[in-house]
């Protein structure tokens, strides 16, 4: 490895993970507040900016409020930080970091835009093209539980035990649908490089819109008929998304109405912060995620991607910033989707969380796997097999229903 | 006590698989951002809006043309139509104020004084506005009727001695009340 390339991706580093992703956290935050405002019928934060007035102008510069997180940040840095003395102090310690940390090392595997060119020297704007990049997602992604829970256990006192041995239950539970729901999508691209998957999508249609670049391989029939197991798997990773970061409907470990702030109760000041970055961290990196794998990750679709990858000024292939930029816009719609459910829907009762995914996500999943692999191999197949596998999934399907239903307990009668 | 047995309301399938309530939610939280967004959320008229949902922007828009008649507000001494303090010190405020707020040095009037008849007034009037809870209680209570609470809300300071308003600025507050001031009835 020469020096060139070790620049390249420490380059790389630095403008994909601290100048990209870092910075969509307080934008996340902003549009947090202005947006749960709005749909409130408030106004939220929109004074912070450059006083102006105190200088003699007539006007403050406002920027819609865009600083206010930056006001947030100083906030908590300048707080104290309170270290109460019954607590395990490594642990203590450990904790936040290890939330963060995984949160931004997922970030190396997801592809950002096409290859950009200069020189005739191609570079993929990701920071490393893994030939396993969900499998990475998932086993890097699941590191930051051990931070919530220590930050559980280690605080010593009752409600952020409790809200970390929730999260501990909770995140493992989803971990299992997570991983079986994009196993359709994975058969269906018959690749595990995140790279290749966008590639794939940008030349044959999203996966939830296979609209366009239809040929031999890739008719439109085969594409519509895998759009069912697709849009199911779609709703299971989604949905499991939210239970892995933590986000509203599935926020059981820092209910305030039980937990007073769950397992960061103790927390202050930066280490409060890094909790708080870590959890809209993952949410970003979960959007990303279900870009990708679903929604086309950079492609602009509609067959425009093969023109925009060949603009270029002289040498400069400069398709892939045009690609980022669509990536980017596609996240931040994302995330305010993950905003909008925020202030939509009401919290979970933790025992039907634990229902619904054990119970029907990771059976729905399971069954999904089938569907989507019955439709994958349909065009090999002879007719009668198929109808043979059809026949077996609706049998398993109406099984699992009617095991799920029958094993649903009756609240027993207390007093007659 | 008698047990009441409550019927959990039996929920069909689309009740139960949560998905349509969940679209109606959307589409709630939706219209009404959208709404605030063009200031057409309900009730942004006659709450005075700024523009974006039913707020109205503090230091730009005021309320005070909206402030209702019985609105209470800082409490203020008041002279009469001749310039005379009517608070005759009776401290009768300072012992019903709640949170007492109401510190009152009394002093006689010299018989020099063209008001000498009265015999007392206050020589220190102070009021703690950290502390004052707006009730009215001073208002109900004098005999005199010289102390009302009036519609200012704006105070603010740096220190607490500056919360604190002296006797000077309760009256700049309180100003002139002419005419017969009956407090039960409308002002005259
Ligand atoms: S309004 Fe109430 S609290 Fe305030 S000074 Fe009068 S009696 Fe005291
Ligand atoms: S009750 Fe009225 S007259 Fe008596 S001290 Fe208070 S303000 Fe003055």
């Amino acid at each position: 490895m020469d020096l060139l390339q070790i620049a390249i991706i420490i380059t790389k580093i630095i403008v994909l993970t601290f100048l990209v992703v870092l910075p969509l956290v307080p934008v996340c935050v902003y549009f947090e507040r202005r947006f749960s405002a709005v749909i409130q019928d408030r106004v939220g934060p929109n004074r912070v900016g450059i006083p102006l007035t105190l200088l003699g102008f007539k006007k403050d510069f406002h920027f819609f409020g865009l600083i206010q997180p930056i006001a947030d940040g100083l906030k908590l840095f300048l707080k104290e930080d309170f270290t109460p003395a019954h607590v395990r102090k490594v642990f203590y310690w450990m904790a936040p970091v290890l939330t963060v940390v995984p949160a931004l090392i997922t970030v190396c595997v997801v592809p950002f835009g096409s290859p950009i060119s200069l020189f005739g020297h191609c570079e993929k704007l990701v920071i490393a093209d893994l030939d396993i990049g969900p499998l990475f997602v998932f086993s890097v992604a699941s590191l930051s539980i051990y931070g919530i829970t220590l930050a559980g256990w280690s605080s010593n006192s009752k409600f952020p035990f409790i809200g970390g041995v929730r999260s501990t239950a909770q995140m493992i539970s989803y971990e299992i649908a997570l991983g079986l729901s994009i196993i359709p999508v994975l058969m269906y691209f018959g690749e595990l490089n995140l790279s290749n998957i966008v590639q794939q999508q940008a030349d044959h249609g999203w996966l939830l819109l296979p609209l366009w670049g239809h040929d031999a391989d890739h008719t439109l029939t085969s594409k519509l008929l895998f759009w069912f197991p697709a849009a199911i798997a779609f709703l299971i990773f989604t949905i499991s998304i939210f239970a892995e970061t933590n986000r509203m409907p599935f926020d059981l470990p820092e209910c305030e109405t039980e937990l007073v702030g769950g397992y960061h109760t103790e927390y202050s000041s930066m280490k409060f912060a890094m909790f708080f970055m870590g959890e809209y961290a993952a949410m970003v990196i979960g959007s990303a995620m279900i870009i990708t794998l679903f929604l086309g990750g950079w492609s602009i679709g509609f067959g425009l991607d093969a023109y925009v990858a060949k603009l270029h000024i002289g040498d400069f292939y400069f398709g892939g910033f045009i690609h980022m930029g669509c990536f980017l816009t596609k996240l931040i719609g994302f995330i305010l989707f993950f905003i909008l459910v925020r202030w939509t829907v009401p919290r979970f009762r933790y025992d039907q969380l634990m229902k619904l995914g054990w119970v029907v996500f990771f059976e729905a999943a399971l069954i999904n796997v089938f569907l989507a692999a019955l439709i994958v191999a349909a065009p090999e197949l002879k007719t009668a097999i198929i109808g043979i596998g059809a026949v077996l999934l609706v049998v398993l399907t109406a099984a699992v229903i009617w095991v799920a239903k029958v094993s649903e307990e009756t609240p027993k009668v207390l007093r007659a | 006590m008698a047990v009441v047995k409550l019927q959990r309301p039996k929920l069909n399938f689309g009740e139960k698989i949560y998905f349509g309530a969940l679209i109606k939610g959307f589409f709630l939280t939706m219209t009404h951002a959208v709404k605030s967004l063009l200031g057409k959320s309900a009730g942004a008229e006659s709450l005075a809006s700024s523009g974006l949902g039913v707020t109205m922007q503090f230091p730009e828009q005021r309320w005070d043309d909206h402030l209702p008649e019985y609105y209470r507000g800082a409490p203020a001494l008041v002279t009469d139509e001749q310039g005379r303090e009517r608070c005759v010190s009776c401290q009768l405020c300072e012992f019903i104020c709640p949170p007492k707020a109401i510190k009152i040095t009394p002093m006689e009037i010299p018989s020099d004084d063209p008001w000498a008849k009265v015999e007392k007034r206050p020589l220190e009037f102070d009021i703690d506005m950290t502390r004052c809870i707006y009730c009215g209680m001073c208002e109900e209570v004098c005999p005199e009727q010289a102390i009302y609470l009036r519609k200012d809300y704006l105070f603010a300071g740096f220190s607490r001695a500056e919360m604190v308003h002296d006797k000077k600025r309760l009256y700049e507050i309180g100003g002139v009340r002419v005419g017969l001031v009956n407090k039960w009835n409308e002002l005259k």
